[in-house]
């Protein structure tokens, strides 16, 4: 715990605020810069983390991009290539599914969708649920948590309890429940934006409780703190106190189980899409294409091993990415 | 002691209360407020009109909806007659549900299938514990070594990869591509030796997973604990290092760990859907995608509910173990 927090080296010239900074005391040095500042110069030390970060915007890049680039190559991710596929098996003409100059990532088995614009179109499908699902757990789980450690009482014990069923029982099973019950229509949405719609909330839904648990278990050790009692004496109101003086100290915890949620959010999202809930075919979506592979893993495997790749790049990256930013943010983390 | 499992006991009569109730609503509920037809959902469009008059009587869909909860309740524990006029079904005790579309009751499907699901949970849960743990305490000890950073990289990888997409690799490499394993389920009681090839692919890929996540785990509960005062006097002691690791760090790292286990396995009860859908292994997993595909609700009802109640028995037994364990969890 001794070691500066950041070295200064040659080539970056400590300012001489930080220089006096790293000469001073921890407390001083950390004084001098804000939690983000901290977070930053760490995370920049971690070199996996930040490739998982690289990778991650260029996903969303390409999720953003996704006409502009399956333009580019001149394909689109719907129109059928019945012409290059084998009559006899089903499969494509070609080794490797297909491959070629034309179909960068090959084309499908029967109807010969081309597989590199079904992959960029996925990959919208795949971050639109992991983060607005997070966003959706984030919102009833700041709230919710904050109720539960700032109340205490029978409000506390209810809204935990809630968590702790929630987290005890077996998301997938309750989210394909809640998802083949749910109607065909609503909201003025229909057929994949119904779809998308009810795996966002559901996952959300079901996702609250992790960031719930440890905004209540913050909220619960702050609310007794000094600062919020000068504040009290002040004669600020319960709901300033909440949101002006609490809700600040929440963000780092909040940022990095948001980070650490998402990429389970976009598996549970694959998860579904391949067992048949999720988005349906024609449009793109990673989880359903393996699905669709599976019949074809003997006789056209690349099929398989590109959707399968895609989120399995895409679920590290995060993951990695999440996991510098916890290291980064973590107050005792020396690393 | 006695005092302790009785409350126990007690709260978990509540919460099996509670869960049947949120089960009940997720299917006749919310698709109530929702707008869904639930007759429709429960027989299918293709029954016509005159059988998804039956279902909605038979099911009492137009009764209030207390008295609807109370018949769902009373079947599971005394079994339930569904009436239509002159039509009428028995489904006995503990009444699941009843499939209109199959025209079975769902409890004898699902405990049919349940030993595939057993064995499958089981078999991954030796192995994942072995592995899991071995790795995430070495990690723990050797932080920061080579050894440390392969295993947790392989750890991250492991978490990152959809557990259907590394059954299919797993098929393709060593069932299809190296021909060292015939990956066709074979009943235990066919023949042993195909039993066991026919499990052994599905139990590596789930147990791969679970490994994955308790290897992690482990190590970071590890080095947690490595930091603690009392790790520091039993050193400071003189105990040597191998009865502090055994003695002092294991024991406490392993009661999240238990927790986990419990939770984990009782989850798996309800079938490891992904997995079993990919190796096609005939367990609770597998009809609940069946149930998808065919929108047959009320075996999807039944495996929630199943699944629910085992997590639900875990729970009980990991606490009532924690509390011949640790005397103090007793008095708390």
């Amino acid at each position: 715990m001794t070691a500066p927090l950041h070295e200064p080296t040659a080539e970056t010239a400590p300012s001489a605020a930080e220089e006096a900074a790293v000469a001073g005391t921890e407390a001083k040095a950390v004084q001098g810069r804000s939690l983000g500042r901290i977070a930053w110069e760490r995370l920049k030390r971690d070199k996996l983390a930040l490739a998982g970060g690289v990778v991650v915007l260029l996903l969303i890049a390409v999720a953003l991009l996704a006409p502009v680039i399956t333009a580019l190559v001149g394909q689109d991710p719907e129109s059928h290539h019945e012409d290059l596929i084998d009559p006899l098996f089903g499969t494509p003409i070609g080794s490797f599914g297909g491959i070629s100059g034309e179909h960068l990532l090959g084309i499908e088995p029967v109807n010969g969708r081309d597989i590199f614009a079904r992959i960029v179109y996925g990959a919208r499908i795949s971050l639109l649920v992991g983060f607005l699902s997070a966003i959706v757990a984030v919102i009833i789980g700041t709230v919710l948590g904050i109720l539960a450690g700032f109340f205490g009482g029978w409000v506390d014990a209810l809204i935990s309890r809630v968590m702790d069923g929630l987290l005890a029982f077996p998301q997938l099973l309750f989210i394909i429940a809640l998802v083949s019950v749910m109607p065909n229509d609503m909201l003025g949405l229909s057929g994949t934006g119904v779809r998308l719609l009810m795996m966002i909330l559901v996952i959300g839904f079901f996702g609250w409780p992790y960031i719930g648990r440890v905004v209540r278990g913050q909220t619960l050790s702050m609310r007794e703190r000094e600062y919020v009692e000068a504040a009290r004496s002040l004669g600020a109101g319960r709901f300033y106190i909440l949101f002006k003086e609490l809700l600040p100290n929440l963000v780092a915890p909040i940022i990095v189980y948001t980070t650490m949620m998402i990429p389970t959010n976009i598996l549970t999202e694959a998860a579904l899409s391949f067992l048949g809930v999720g988005v349906k075919p024609p449009t793109a979506s990673w989880g359903q294409m393996l699905s669709s592979a599976i019949d074809y893993y003997q006789s056209d495997p690349m099929y398989m091993v590109i959707p399968g790749v895609a989120i399995f790049i895409t679920v590290l990256a995060f993951n990695l990415f999440g996991d510098g930013v916890r290291d980064a943010l973590d107050p005792k983390g020396s690393r | 002691m006695l005092a302790y499992l009785i409350r126990r006991l007690f709260a978990a009569a509540v919460m099996l209360v509670v869960i049947i109730l949120v089960v009940f609503s997720i299917f006749f509920l919310f698709p109530k407020w929702a707008g869904v037809d639930i007759a429709l959902s429960f027989v299918g469009k293709q029954a016509g009109p005159d059988a998804v008059e039956a279902v909605r009587l038979k099911l009492g869909l137009d009764d209030p909806v207390f008295i609807q909860a109370w018949e769902f309740f009373k079947g599971l524990f005394a079994g339930r007659t569904y009436a239509a006029g002159g039509d009428v079904t028995h489904c006995s005790a503990p009444c699941f549900g009843y499939s209109f579309r199959t025209e079975q009751s769902v409890w004898p499907v699902l405990t049919e299938r349940f030993p595939v699901t057993l064995a499958l949970a089981l078999g991954a849960a030796v192995l994942w514990l072995i592995f899991g743990l071995a790795a995430g305490v070495l990690s723990a000890l050797k932080r920061g070594t080579l050894w440390d950073r392969a295993a947790m990289i392989v750890a991250l990888s492991g978490v990152s990869l959809p557990i259907y997409f590394t059954g299919l690799l797993s098929l393709a490499i060593f069932s299809h591509g190296l021909g060292w394993i015939n990956a066709e389920f074979v009943p235990l009681e066919d023949s042993f030796t195909g039993w066991l090839g026919g499990m052994i692919l599905p139990w590596i890929t789930l147990a791969f997973l679970y490994a994955a996540m308790y290897a992690r785990i482990t190590r970071a509960t590890m080095l947690e604990i490595l930091g603690e005062d009392y790790i520091r006097t039993a050193r400071a002691k003189g105990l040597r290092e191998q009865v502090v690791i055994r003695k002092h760090a294991m024991r406490s790292t392993m009661t999240p760990i238990l927790t986990m286990l419990g939770m984990d396995i009782g989850a798996l009860m309800g079938g490891a859907i992904l997995t079993e859908t990919t190796f096609s292994l005939p367990g609770l997993g597998q009809k609940v995608l069946d149930a998808i595909r065919t929108q047959d609700l009320p075996f999807i009802l039944g495996v929630t509910l199943i699944t629910s109640v085992a997590v639900l028995v875990a729970n009980l037994v990991v606490d009532i173990l924690y509390a011949v364990i640790d005397p103090r969890v007793r008095l708390a």
